[in-house]
């Protein structure tokens, strides 16, 4: 085809490889995420956080600059240790930006395509449903990475590179910790807005939907505690169920101090993760599909 | 990178589109249905298809929820096949799924956009998912719809588009990344006239070129009548009918309905000698089956030579209608012979 001949031609170029195209719809997908002023403002804010730590981080180690402000380095140590404890608490906060973040973003992720119908215009190409799926998780995963496990390795290697070798060595399990921990929630996260993106068409709904999710989740699981005098309420609930997981990995069992009857087994806290992830996928097979089957 | 010419070109050389080429169309179909069924919760929708296409443009006939739209999305590999299979271009659908469709476009039925962006950007996405890089797949997003006639419009968001437009733009999107073969589902729904004759002009213009083979599905007869050369009739699930109209226009040719004026023995007399069989079916009409070495001019020089006129010459040609209605009378599972196998 040419704009002047106005003919026919094919196309004899080169493709793309077939493994990268489901990073077309993230990169289209975020030309309407930072059209939003509002969106944009909230994505910087998320960097606070990371920041704040780089600089308590870097205090820990600048005994200049905590004497000309006459702060003693004990004193800081005891307020803000640098240890498993920091960079956990660290993800929690970027956990709930997340949460926010995906509240903004996610609903529309999917639902629009349905309404529009389409579906049968990405599955027509050389796009598989899963890669279609990947591709729309992945407008959140990239973001959420972005404010979550990106900065929090940063500030490990940069307390690392202030405390010496030995510390990176003796402590690369917390390294482990903050890329695992936040590919939890990532998958988690994502997994679950493109579900109920895909299951609800409106916007409103499916944000609503979301925070009702782990509000109602989290009330259930602990009035089943409550009622039943058991700890397996908690299995029911998203936020127990995660901060179990994190705690596992970063080597403070029960870091929220719940009363040890109704601590959650890490084991049972995995399990269920993975049927959670498992129930997601299984939903989304059903509607992410070219065209609904009347039967 | 791989190269678009990789794929199209390896195994697939000697069925390159050669439309005017009859030894190299019949090396390999374009689709062949090789006892391909359908079944959605148990119920049938497509009955073991047989059947080899070959044609530039092939039209897809049948009533409504004979199997058409079902047999599209098969061979898109939206729908997997209970039995048997379907192959494109030499490729199996069950297997090679993802390659078949790096050489297909499709135009769907029903609206479907991506919302809330520009023409050229939903264009230009359709064409990066299709595996053209980012600057080659923005180029042809803008020369598609120059090609379709919505040059100017490119800029405008596709929920201000008229359903004229709107079908265009589907038909872009279809073609930008220059595919082999181009399903058109229902490409004139809802159109009016100009848009309609733009439309077909369009298909027709496609064909032409020889770069690509179309699959219309339509229930409107006249506009495959007007763009294919093949036609396919789908009745409950079943290859009903199978017929080139390129060959059914030929054969019809010879056969003609003539109304005179004027004395007319000595030119029926004529017309005998020239090798015709005719009958007299009225005072003033004739029929008669016209040599394969006689011309039509022949019977306008020997009318002029014994003084009679000609007022009216009609072929004697079974319309794609009559194709379509003897179809839905008769029995399942007809097909024309040199059709599918069924």
């Amino acid at each position: 085809m040419s704009v002047y001949e106005h003919a026919y031609k094919p196309y004899a170029g080169p493709l793309t490889p077939e493994w990268s195209r489901f990073l077309i719809i993230p990169r289209h997908a975020y030309r309407d995420v930072f059209a939003s002023k509002l969106f944009t403002g909230f994505f910087a804010l998320c960097f606070v956080c990371p920041l704040v730590m780089a600089i308590l981080i870097y205090l820990h180690h600048n005994l200049t600059f905590m004497a000309a402000f006459n702060i003693s380095q004990i004193d800081l140590q005891n307020v803000f240790p640098i240890n498993s404890a920091f960079f956990q608490w660290f993800l929690s906060v970027q956990a709930v930006l997340s949460g926010l973040l995906t509240v903004l973003i996610g609903p529309p992720l999917i639902s629009r395509d349905l309404a529009n119908n389409a579906l049968p215009l990405y599955l027509c190409r050389p796009l598989s449903r899963a890669e279609y799926v990947i591709g729309k998780m992945s407008v959140l995963m990239i973001l959420i990475s972005a404010i979550t496990w990106l900065p929090g390795e940063l500030l490990y290697l940069f307390q690392s590179y202030l405390e010496g070798a030995g510390w990176f060595a003796n402590h690369l399990w917390i390294a482990g910790a903050i890329f695992i921990g936040s590919w939890s929630s990532i998958l988690l996260l994502a997994l679950l807005s493109v579900t109920i993106s895909a299951w609800v068409k409106w916007r409103l709904a499916a944000s609503a939907g979301l925070v009702g999710l782990y509000l109602i989740s989290s009330a259930v699981g602990l009035m089943i505690d409550g009622v039943l005098q058991t700890r397996w309420g908690g299995i029911f609930s998203w936020s127990i169920v995660m901060r179990t997981i994190e705690d596992s990995l970063f080597r403070r069992p029960n870091s929220a101090g719940l009363p040890s009857w109704m601590a959650l087994p890490t084991p049972a806290a995995w399990i269920m993760f993975a049927l959670f992830l498992s129930l997601c996928l299984f939903l989304l097979t059903r509607k992410v599909r070219a065209y609904e089957v009347v039967r | 990178m791989e190269n678009a010419s990789d794929i199209t070109d390896q195994p697939l050389a000697s069925v390159a589109v050669l439309p005017d080429a009859p030894a190299e169309r019949a090396a390999e179909p374009v689709i062949s249905l090789d006892g391909l069924s359908v079944q959605f919760g148990g119920r049938p929708i497509l009955k073991e298809l047989n059947g080899e296409l070959r044609g530039r443009a092939i039209g897809l006939l049948g009533p409504n929820g004979a199997g058409k739209t079902t047999l599209i999305h098969t061979l898109l590999g939206f729908h997997a096949p209970s039995s048997g299979t379907a192959h494109i271009f030499g490729r199996d659908i069950r297997v090679e799924a993802k390659q078949i469709r790096t050489l297909i476009g499709y135009m769907p039925e029903r609206d479907s956009f991506i919302s809330n962006m520009s023409c050229v950007h939903f264009v230009r996405i359709m064409a990066e998912l299709s595996g053209l890089p980012e600057e080659a797949a923005l180029e042809r997003a803008h020369e598609a719809l120059f090609y379709v006639g919505l040059g100017e419009a490119r800029y405008r968001k596709l929920g201000t588009y008229s359903l004229g437009m709107k079908q265009l733009a589907k038909l872009a999107q279809a073609v930008v990344h220059g595919p082999r073969l181009i399903f058109l589902d229902e490409p004139t729904n809802g159109l009016d006239p100009p848009a309609r004759a733009r439309m077909l002009d369009l298909i027709r213009h496609i064909r032409d070129s020889g770069k690509a083979h179309i699959l219309l599905s339509s229930h409107l007869l006249r506009d495959v009548e007007e763009c294919c050369e093949e036609i396919l009739i789908i009745k409950n699930g079943r290859i009903a009918v199978y017929c080139n109209l390129e060959e059914e226009r030929k054969s019809n040719r010879k056969f003609l309905e003539l109304e005179t004026r004027g004395e007319r023995e000595a030119f029926v007399d004529a017309i005998g000698e020239l090798g015709c069989e005719y009958a007299l079916t009225s005072e003033r009409r004739l029929k008669l089956v016209l040599q394969e070495e006689a011309q039509i001019r022949d019977l306008y020089r020997i009318a002029g030579e014994h003084s009679v006129q000609i007022r009216r010459l009609n072929y004697k040609r079974d319309s794609l209608e009559d194709i379509f209605l003897k179809a839905m009378e008769e029995g399942n599972g007809v097909a024309h012979a040199g059709g599918p196998r069924t």
